[in-house]
């Protein structure tokens, strides 16, 4: 008796639906400034420019399809949750072997990484850049929003859907592996080599 | 000597989330505690390379005008834009042929409106569940006690919810709410599922026991049955199998 699966067909390939002229107009103004935010986010999750591009063009239209669903209050943390939503569904369906790797969440850092040590590892763009693609979808996401996004810990929660109590051990979790990643470059590189 | 503060401390003091008296706290144990001062330039050393790193990642202007252009058709044409001349009499002819096309619907496929009226529903039940997972709207009630929830309900609604909880099943009850479907209150049951929320609707129907029937919108799943006169309805963002799993703790 289970009724077919509705509305899972590919977003882009549906006309969006016509909002009335204010709330097309609302979406410009309040929703459509972020879509650098919604970029810079499915950037880091999905880890490719070119599939973060389609990602979030489906992401933005999905929110265009749903404004009549927001109510008003922090429209960046409305579409940012719709478009980690997006990028979530997307690396289910386009799982790589390193994402199966559940994240070990008692990486303790060595003593030995001083804040100098830490400094010189991390002066390298490149570096970085790896170091934090290695880590874990779900700490690459609160690293993100919360060092390159800026976002509180309250919308962090919201985008998240992680509880706000969270947040903070999410965070220093996610800075400790971040830190490992950058300082034991012989891990980093077995990860990539998966 | 080893820090008994807790480590993540560091961590919403660098972020500037710990009210005044925790930051105060923390600044007076500072002030003893090497360890904790050496962790703390070793985050904010983290954190100024992030920021020096220029990490973030602009939309490429192809991309904004991709959106740009997918958003653009659908773009209804202003009215003030049409010509006004349109009379009464020609309003009344379309609406005439829209109750004909209605009502030979109806007649020829009389399930069509039940479908319809479900679909409609499902995409209200996703908008109260998007609504609750904004800041501070998932529950009033904060509870995995069954016997703190289901009392909670009482003298709010015209009907008391069955509310157990299920964390031996890997879906704890994590609280309740008030919420309004279809113009209606109903309750609404608040479970975990890892890292997601599954909302569980619940109202009175009076209708007879059906077995569940699911779909998805916007990447939600739903799934939708009827027991002991009561309609449920549970959504969330997790997999469509998990509330396939949670609908048989239910209706248990």
């Amino acid at each position: 008796m289970s009724e077919p699966h509705q509305n899972e067909g590919m977003v882009e390939q549906e006309a969006p639906p016509a909002l009335n002229p204010q709330d097309t107009e609302r979406f410009n103004q309040l929703v459509l400034p972020h879509l650098d935010s919604a970029f810079n986010l499915a950037r880091w999750l999905v880890r490719n420019r070119t599939d973060a591009q389609d990602v979030t063009q489906d992401a933005m239209l999905r929110a265009y399809r749903f404004f009549g669903g927001f109510h008003g209050g922090d429209a960046r943390a409305w579409l940012l949750q719709i478009v980690r939503n997006s990028c979530f569904s997307w690396m289910e369906k386009n799982r790589r072997p390193e994402q199966e790797a559940e994240f070990n969440e008692e990486v303790h850092v060595p003593n030995s990484i001083t804040p100098e040590a830490l400094a010189i590892a991390s002066n390298n763009r490149e570096r970085l850049t790896r170091a934090l693609e290695t880590l874990p979808p779900r700490f690459r996401e609160v690293l993100v929003l919360r060092e390159l996004e800026g976002c509180s810990y309250k919308e962090i929660a919201a985008i998240t859907s992680i509880p706000i109590g969270t947040v903070m051990s999410a965070l220093s979790r996610a800075r400790q592996q971040l830190q490992v990643a950058l300082t034991s470059p012989s891990r980093e590189e077995a990860a990539r080599e998966l | 000597m080893s820090c008994e503060l807790p480590r993540t401390m560091i961590h919403g003091y660098l972020d500037g989330e710990l009210d005044a008296m925790r930051a105060a706290e923390f600044e007076r144990h500072l002030e003893q505690c090497p360890e904790c001062v050496t962790a703390l330039e070793s985050q904010e050393s983290l954190r100024s390379s992030l920021q020096r790193a220029e990490l973030y990642e602009k939309a490429p202007a192809e991309l904004r005008e991709k959106v740009l252009s997918s958003l653009r058709p659908a773009r209804p044409i202003p009215f003030a834009a049409r010509r006004r001349q349109n009379t009464i009499a020609q309003w009344l002819a379309i609406a005439a042929v829209l109750l004909l096309l209605l009502y030979s619907g109806w007649r020829l496929f009389p399930g069509l409106g039940q479908k319809n009226n479900q679909t409609a529903l499902a995409a209200q039940i996703v908008d109260a569940h998007l609504r609750s997972l904004e800041p501070g709207h998932l529950t009033d009630v904060i509870s995995t006690d069954q016997h703190t929830v289901k009392p909670w309900f009482d003298g709010k609604l015209d009907f008391a919810p069955p509310v157990q909880d299920f964390a031996g099943d890997g879906f704890p009850l994590t609280g309740g709410r008030l919420d309004v479907v279809g113009g209606r209150t109903v309750a609404a049951l608040v479970y975990g599922r890892r890292k997601h929320f599954v909302n569980v609707f619940i109202w009175p129907s009076g209708n007879s026991d059906t077995a569940p029937s699911s779909g998805s919108q916007q990447g939600y799943h739903w799934i939708a049955w009827q027991k002991n006169g009561m309609a449920f309805w549970a959504v969330s963002d997790t997999a469509a199998a998990d509330l396939d799993d949670l609908q048989r703790l239910l209706s248990r």
